[in-house]
């Protein structure tokens, strides 16, 4: 059986996979139908959802078509999360692979820095480092990677360490490789598959961090995200909830979808290792 | 209690050098801001004389080497010194302990209630694996999993706040009620249930999912079957002997916990208005207030390494083998 | 021959795996008399222990049984614990890690007897003496990581007795133990039976340990009974050519002092 059809036995994962596949369109198509700048006025301020045609969802406090906000959001949504996971990925797997492979001091080093960050509220990191450099969408990345690195650092040590004993390393070393070689090019891909495992955590996280951050106005200011529909509808919350909701229930399920995907991954892979 | 206290004193020790790696971090956080500050300050003062800016620049030692600088910031913190809040123009140290109690009690209280219902739950869960009462309860921990604590913040308040009118939208305490003992207590405790919920929820969920993983694992093990052919009531095996193990990894979990539900505490007391600790991070954001921050920094970290230390008594406590070298006998 | 414990009648044990049915045990007939020392003697996936944790009746809760069990020895069906004691085969996995020793040999006896705390400890007291644990009322408030893997093993033994169970069933006891343990845990059930009256099953893929104190021995192979006899006539004149085999490893192999060569 192919791991396709593994994957598709599990039901978490074929919704999680659909979830996504929405909202990825979503935001393929956000430029393609909405091609305005999602934040430009469209119309008068307010208009409640369901009652023009032209603007399905309604305008928010600042005659903002709302639809176009939604997917334009969608896209800053998986943008941001899905780069702040390979730069927190990646980073972490290169250092906790420097880490294990070095071993002493440098390892003594580098887990301690680990532990720093880990002691470090993730979001207070994030507020801080945004604040201090400037809201931007690559600074937003960075700031979330920097609170979420440090659990793939810890997980490609601890492969690294069983895998550096093993007899391709050993040969490695007997035909004179350089260290760093050995590292990067015979454990770095060995140690990986486990570290991949956390993506989906990683991603969520990542998500919810620039949805919160947005919320609170650390945002980049020019562009259209989800947290800062929330907090722009949280000041008619009163009489249009429906602005701070809807923003909300996309993130919840792009959340969900990516849990799910994750956790029907981890099954197929599972059913794959008791099949052999 | 001898080896949970030796513990607790080596990992106390291991500590200091974690911290010192924290206040260089955000020493380097600084050095990137601190210009910043003298000038949003200023803007702030309606523009100020140059002699005003001299005068901040040499408090800030704006004016000595990086290196100079790193040494007075670690000395002063040392002296449990965090310098001076621009924004409120007070003692960074006075203005955090003065939000703290507030933060702490709608942590200790959202972990409290996660960490008691998510338990309860998962047991209820991982009772009766695959049972219809586990395939909800799982559903739906994932499902409150995925929900941001600061919308469900939201949605909380307008529901129970402003449609039923059942508790307060804000605020930790009614204003000037010149409540006094136990009224206070209660008034207080009617303006934490939301902001507690908003907070506490994606950890119940994640406690009940682990409980629940937990107890399947649990359940596999030998002193299980052992238990059964002892013939204990099935509410014995299900207490004393599945979930008893299986609550441990959940204790080790309140620890590592401890730092993301800090900075989650940052978003919902903004949206409930609390004036606490992760409130005032926001502000000396708002204020640009780096100093402030990087002394909230530097104090979290502090205080999540004080929370794993207590955890790790707490765990000590819940598991004999902790601490146990070799067999006593 | 004495009057009968249990008796086994076409039982059977399968378990539904995807698509078709796997048998664990297939259509035994085996009588276990009052008060003897049964050895069951099988080589892994014979089906023994499934024979253990039916007569328990601790199987899980998929397995599916046919056939039956009477126990004309007792004037009810059987309670777990109360009238069947189980001895696990390690004992580092089957006590509970974080519950202390008085609480885990005084529950069963609290549960069946209906003792409260303070008596159950009592029992529990009394129970490690005769199990032979050194300090026995420091032991009460110990936890299993801090003895011996012999000591457990005497914890375990005194656990499954803490209600007076009629029956004792001990899957392998010793297996997990080195050689000197082995014979003082063996010596032990055996004199805890003689003392207590009770009927002991004793299984074991070690024919040479079963055949030094068991009365009868009953050998498994594939989940089906080979043959069961007294242990004397099984070993001198083997019906089937499977036991003759296990004999004959044996002899060749292990002890030899168990059967000296005519």
């Amino acid at each position: 059986m192919s791991f396709l059809a593994r994957f598709l036995r599990s039901p978490e994962g074929v919704a999680g996979l659909l979830l996504l596949a929405c909202l990825l369109a979503m935001a393929l198509l956000a430029p393609v139908l909405f091609p305005r700048d999602p934040l430009s006025i469209v119309g008068r301020p307010l208009i409640p959802p369901f009652a023009d045609w032209s603007l399905p969802l309604g305008t928010d406090r600042l005659g903002r078509d709302v639809l176009a906000g939604l997917m334009h959001g969608a896209r800053t949504s998986l943008l941001v999360g899905i780069s702040a996971a390979v730069v927190a990925l990646a980073a972490g797997a290169v250092i906790g692979t420097l880490a294990g492979f070095a071993a002493g001091w440098l390892d003594e080093a580098l887990m301690r820095v680990v532990d720093a960050f880990q002691i470090v509220p993730p979001f207070l990191l994030a507020l801080a480092f945004v604040s201090v450099v400037g809201a931007s969408l690559p600074v937003i990345v960075l700031a979330i990677a920097l609170g979420a690195w440090t659990g793939a650092a810890r997980l490609a040590r601890a492969e690294v360490l069983s895998i550096r004993e093993r007899d391709y390393v050993a040969a490695a070393r007997v035909i004179g490789m350089h260290p760093l070689e050995i590292a990067f090019k015979e454990v770095l891909p060995n140690a990986l598959p486990p570290v991949l495992a956390l993506t989906s955590v990683i991603v969520a996280g990542a998500v919810l961090t620039e949805a919160a951050l947005s919320f609170l106005g650390l945002g980049d200011p020019n562009t259209v995200t989800w947290g800062s529909m929330i907090a722009e509808g949280r000041n008619v919350l009163r009489t249009a909830p429906f602005l701070s909701i809807v923003p909300g229930l996309g993130l919840v399920l792009t959340v969900l979808g990516v849990y799910l995907l994750g956790e029907g991954l981890v099954e197929a892979l599972a059913r794959k290792r008791r099949r052999q | 209690m001898n080896r949970a206290l030796k513990l607790v004193g080596r990992r106390a020790v291991s500590s200091i050098p974690v911290l010192l790696i924290v206040v260089v971090g955000t020493f380097f956080l600084l050095e990137l801001a601190s210009g910043d500050a003298v000038d949003a300050y200023l803007v702030s003062l309606g523009g100020g004389d140059a002699e005003l800016a001299r005068s901040l620049r040499e408090s800030y030692g704006l004016d000595r080497s990086p290196l100079h600088r790193l040494w007075l910031y670690t000395s002063s913190l040392a002296r449990l010194d965090l310098g001076w809040s621009v924004a409120f123009n007070r003692p960074i140290l006075d203005l955090i302990l003065e939000r703290l109690p507030n933060t702490l009690w709608l942590m200790g209280s959202a972990t409290a209630m996660a960490f008691a219902l998510g338990t309860l739950l998962g047991i209820l869960a991982g009772a009766r694996p695959g049972s219809a009462a586990d395939r909800v309860l799982s559903i739906g921990s994932l499902a409150l999993y995925a929900v941001p604590s600061f919308w469900l913040g939201l949605v909380l308040s307008l529901i129970f706040a402003v449609q039923l009118r059942w508790f307060p939208t804000a605020g930790i305490e009614t204003i000037a009620s010149g409540k006094t003992g136990l009224d206070r207590a209660l008034d207080i405790s009617r303006h934490l249930v939301l902001p507690v919920c908003a907070l506490g929820f994606i950890y119940l969920a994640l406690f009940l999912r682990m409980m629940r993983a937990g107890m399947a694992e649990v359940w596999r093990q030998d002193f299980v079957l052992a238990a059964r052919a002892k013939g204990l009531a099935r509410s014995r095996i299900v207490l004393s002997h599945v979930a008893r193990n299986a609550l441990l990894p959940l204790v080790t979990m309140l620890g590592l916990q401890a730092a993301t539900m800090l900075g989650g505490s940052v978003v919902i007391e903004s949206v409930f208005a609390i004036p606490g600790f992760g409130r005032l991070a926001h502000e000396a954001v708002a204020a640009r207030d780096a100093p402030l921050l990087m002394g909230i920094i530097v104090s979290s970290a502090v205080l999540v390494v004080l929370v794993n230390l207590l955890v790790d008594l707490a765990y000590a406590a819940l598991d004999p083998r902790v601490g146990a070298g070799e067999p006593a006998s | 021959m004495t009057s009968l414990l249990a008796e086994l009648r076409g039982l059977s044990v399968s378990y539904p795996t995807a698509g078709r049915t796997a048998f664990a045990l297939r259509e035994v007939h085996l009588d276990i008399a009052m008060g003897e020392r049964l050895a069951i003697i099988g080589e892994s996936g014979s089906g023994k222990t499934t024979l253990a944790l039916a007569l328990a009746s601790i199987l899980p809760p998929q397995a599916r049984l046919a056939g039956r069990i009477d126990w004309p020895g007792l004037a009810r069906a059987p309670v777990a614990g109360r009238d069947v004691g189980f001895v696990f085969q390690d004992p580092g996995s089957s006590l509970n890690p974080v519950m202390r020793i008085g609480e885990q040999v005084a529950e069963g006896a609290r549960r069946h007897l209906g003792l409260g705390r303070s008596a159950g400890l009592e029992r529990a007291l009394s129970l490690l003496q005769r199990v032979r644990i050194p300090d026995p009322e420091a032991a009460l408030r110990g936890y299993p990581h801090q003895f011996s893997g012999g000591q457990r093993q005497r914890i375990a033994i005194a656990c499954a007795i803490a209600a007076r169970p009629r029956l004792l069933i001990a899957d392998e006891p010793t297996s997990a133990l080195d050689m000197v343990v082995q014979a003082e845990i063996v010596r032990l059930l055996d004199g805890l039976v003689r003392e207590e009256g009770m009927t002991l099953v004793f299984i074991t893929h070690d024919i040479g340990l079963a055949s030094g104190f068991a009365d009868r021995i009953a050998v498994f192979r594939d989940g089906a009974l080979v043959e069961a006899g007294a242990t004397r006539e099984i070993l001198a004149k083997p019906a089937q050519a499977y036991t003759r085999s296990l004999i004959a490893a044996h002899i060749d192999f292990a002890s030899p002092r168990l059967i000296e060569p005519a």
